[in-house]
């Protein structure tokens, strides 16, 4: 039988897979239909479920049938409009972001620990944001009295987007990028980054240091239509972007050499993987501070579920990161209210135990 | 199809509220409230001055940091005042909140005004001054501004009875006030904090107030300041340190405040809440620095 064309793309399979570990894209794709499905049902419950007894489903109503609304109270269609609805939105951005840029390092790297903090998104923007909230009312005014209230999430972006292309210009010789390299090179970058926040954190005053306490802990709280409009563009095309690079992903985890020999143009993939990562994490970072796990959980698990072929698993860790992440605002945002927990805090404390059950239970085939 | 239009609308609408904002956001500030009977206080000190005033009875949630007084603990808790959850605040159905300066994030009060819920900030000072205008500003904004008045020269002479007698006590000890001690190093408040002005307030000396906010001290810095006393939050969990650990401390050790073994502690929203309990903080503060090397 020949070689049907899409089958150059799909990984070999590895030595210690499932029995299941055969052609899975049958399966793939009824997974990914199932995940939609999800993912819907999660942004439903979340725009219903709130502090407050705000009814979704009124307010949904009321715009179907197109009303100016005075069946409804004010109070009832702000909750929903502009704080509950941008806040699902920007979820599942973020949400389906930080998963596929964590599917999409692992594939990039060949390492199941690679997560987008590895192409120091996470250390620039870190960097970013702490000058902003410890500078902000004195070296950095003019950017807080230009940009306003945006001038963090703006600070992060920009930090994350900077140490990125840095460390790939020290990874890059004569047009090669070293992922090797990049990953130690990482290292150094992200403890020169925290020695600066440190620096920061030092002179930082009582109000400073709570703040960033509560930045580093992530949270969707503050979501607002000009995030939505700000992050929003930047992520669907790092998204749509990643999705693309999936058969060059599965011809790379043959090794580069093989990839390229399978004609893929494995530097400029590099590039583009890169940076779109860059730009999906930095952006996800900046308007929603650091939210751990997601990245590293979301692919994992659909790795053991579907298999490693990145055309499904993309797009699936995409839905389920985006579903993940909504639940796991629902219960931050319900848990103690009318206070809030921060999400970064949530997905830890679900995601750690739920990712050691995992790796208890199928010990040894977490791989690629 | 509609859906998507009024979804636009709505970010239009979005986008020009937050420029307006940006550009009035002073302006937008109402200094009375219209409908002051379902109050959020965000706020400590704030809280105690609408207890002081007697008009709890239109509170309907507190944040974290209102502990006092006790009473108050049964209202329902909006979590953090500087990570406050719009939905959270709307929640209780408020007609008016009453927040303390530097009261946040800024995107959730920017959504609380714009679903037409008055905000009004009251600023922070770490002086008597500060204390009285918060009174008057908590009075005007909830309409009863005799009561205020009353109550903030009942303060006012409260305080500056706490402070003379304070000053007439005499030695103007030096006071290092200790936020915590974790990992054997010091965090100390310099100027600028509420600590440096409750110690102000006691006719004592600040004896790290060439720094600025909450510092942590080097060994060295500590025995250079040479505390009369150690002052420290009365509130269990990180600031708890035993005064053995405290005066074990290798820097604390050479100390004259290790000598007396004079360790002061303090309920940290009575001392630092600067409200209407400030003077009997004042005194107590003052009264136990006294004490010192008797």
């Amino acid at each position: 039988m020949a070689i049907a064309r899409e089958d150059i793309g799909r990984p070999p399979a590895m030595a210690g897979e499932p029995d299941d570990a055969g052609d899975r894209s049958g399966r793939a794709r009824t997974a990914i239909v199932l995940l939609a499905l999800l993912l819907v049902a999660t942004a439903v419950f979340s725009l219903a479920s709130g502090a407050s007894d705000a009814s979704a489903s009124a307010v949904l109503a009321d715009w179907l049938s197109g009303h100016g609304g005075d069946t409804l109270s004010a109070r009832d269609r702000i909750i929903v409009h502009d704080i509950r609805l941008p806040r699902v939105v920007l979820g599942i951005l973020v949400g389906a972001a930080l998963a596929v840029a964590g599917a999409t390092m692992q594939g990039l790297f060949r390492n199941p620990l690679a997560d987008p903090g590895i192409v120091g998104v996470s250390a620039g923007a870190g960097l970013g944001a702490i000058s902003m909230i410890v500078l902000g009312n004195g070296l950095l005014a003019p950017v807080t009295a230009m940009a306003g209230i945006y001038a963090l999430p703006l600070a992060a972006f920009l930090g994350g987007l900077a140490s990125t292309m840095l460390l790939h210009q020290v990874a890059t010789r004569r047009g090669q990028t070293s992922i090797a390299t990049m990953l130690l090179a990482g290292i150094a970058l992200g403890a020169l980054a925290g020695a600066l926040a440190g620096m920061l954190i030092y002179v930082a005053d009582d109000r400073q240091l709570r703040d960033l306490t509560f930045w580093q802990l992530g949270s969707l709280g503050g979501s607002t239509w000009t995030k939505v409009a700000a992050a929003g563009p930047i992520i669907a095309v790092a998204l749509a972007t990643s999705l693309l690079l999936a058969r060059g992903l599965n011809a790379l985890a043959l090794g580069e050499a093989s990839a390229r020999h399978l004609g893929i143009p494995v530097q400029r993939m590099k590039n583009v993987a890169i940076v779109a990562v860059a730009a999906a994490a930095g952006a996800s970072v900046a308007v929603s501070g650091g939210i751990g796990f997601v990245g590293i959980v979301v692919p994992h698990l659909l790795r053991l579920l579907i298999g490693p072929d990145h055309r499904y698993l993309l797009p699936a860790s995409a839905l389920l990161g985006a579903s993940l992440l909504l639940l796991a605002d629902a219960v931050s945002r319900t848990i103690v209210a009318p206070a809030e927990l921060p999400i970064g805090i949530v997905t830890a404390v679900v995601g750690a135990p739920f990712f050691l059950w995992i790796l208890l239970r199928r010990r040894g085939i977490v791989d690629l | 199809m509609k859906l998507f239009v009024s979804t636009y609308r709505v970010l239009a609408g979005a986008l020009a509220a937050c420029v307006m904002s940006v550009s009035a956001a002073g302006a937008l500030e109402v200094e009375r409230f219209a409908d002051p009977s379902r109050v959020v206080v965000v706020g400590g000190s704030l809280l105690e001055i609408v207890y002081a005033l007697d008009e709890q009875d239109r509170l309907v949630a507190r944040d974290s940091t209102g502990v006092y007084p006790p009473e108050a603990m049964s209202l329902p808790d909006v979590g953090y005042m500087r990570a406050l959850s719009p939905e959270g605040v709307m929640s209780v159905n408020p007609t008016a909140i009453l927040m303390l300066e530097g009261s946040g994030p800024p995107e959730a009060v920017e959504v609380i005004r714009k679903a037409s819920i008055p905000v009004v900030s009251v600023p922070d000072t770490f002086d008597r001054e500060g204390i009285l205008a918060k009174i008057r500003a908590v009075g005007h904004a909830l309409g009863v501004d005799d009561k205020a008045a009353v109550l903030s020269a009942q303060v006012e002479s409260d305080i500056r009875g706490a402070e003379e007698a304070s000053a007439q006590a005499g030695s103007r000890k030096r006071v290092l006030f200790v936020l915590s001690m974790q990992g054997g190093r010091l965090l100390a408040a310099g100027s600028g904090t509420a600590a440096d002005g409750i110690i102000r307030m006691a006719h004592a000396v600040n004896a790290v107030e060439g720094l600025a906010g909450y510092k942590q001290l080097s060994d060295e810095a500590v025995y250079e300041a040479r505390p009369d006393a150690v002052l420290m939050m009365d509130r269990g969990g990180d600031h708890a340190a035993s005064e053995d650990e405290l005066f074990s401390h290798p820097a604390i050790a050479g100390t004259p405040a290790a000598q007396a073994r004079a360790l002061i502690r303090m309920d940290g929203a009575w001392l630092l809440g600067f409200g209407p309990r400030t003077a009997s903080a004042v005194r107590e503060l003052s009264a136990r620095l006294n004490g010192v090397g008797d």
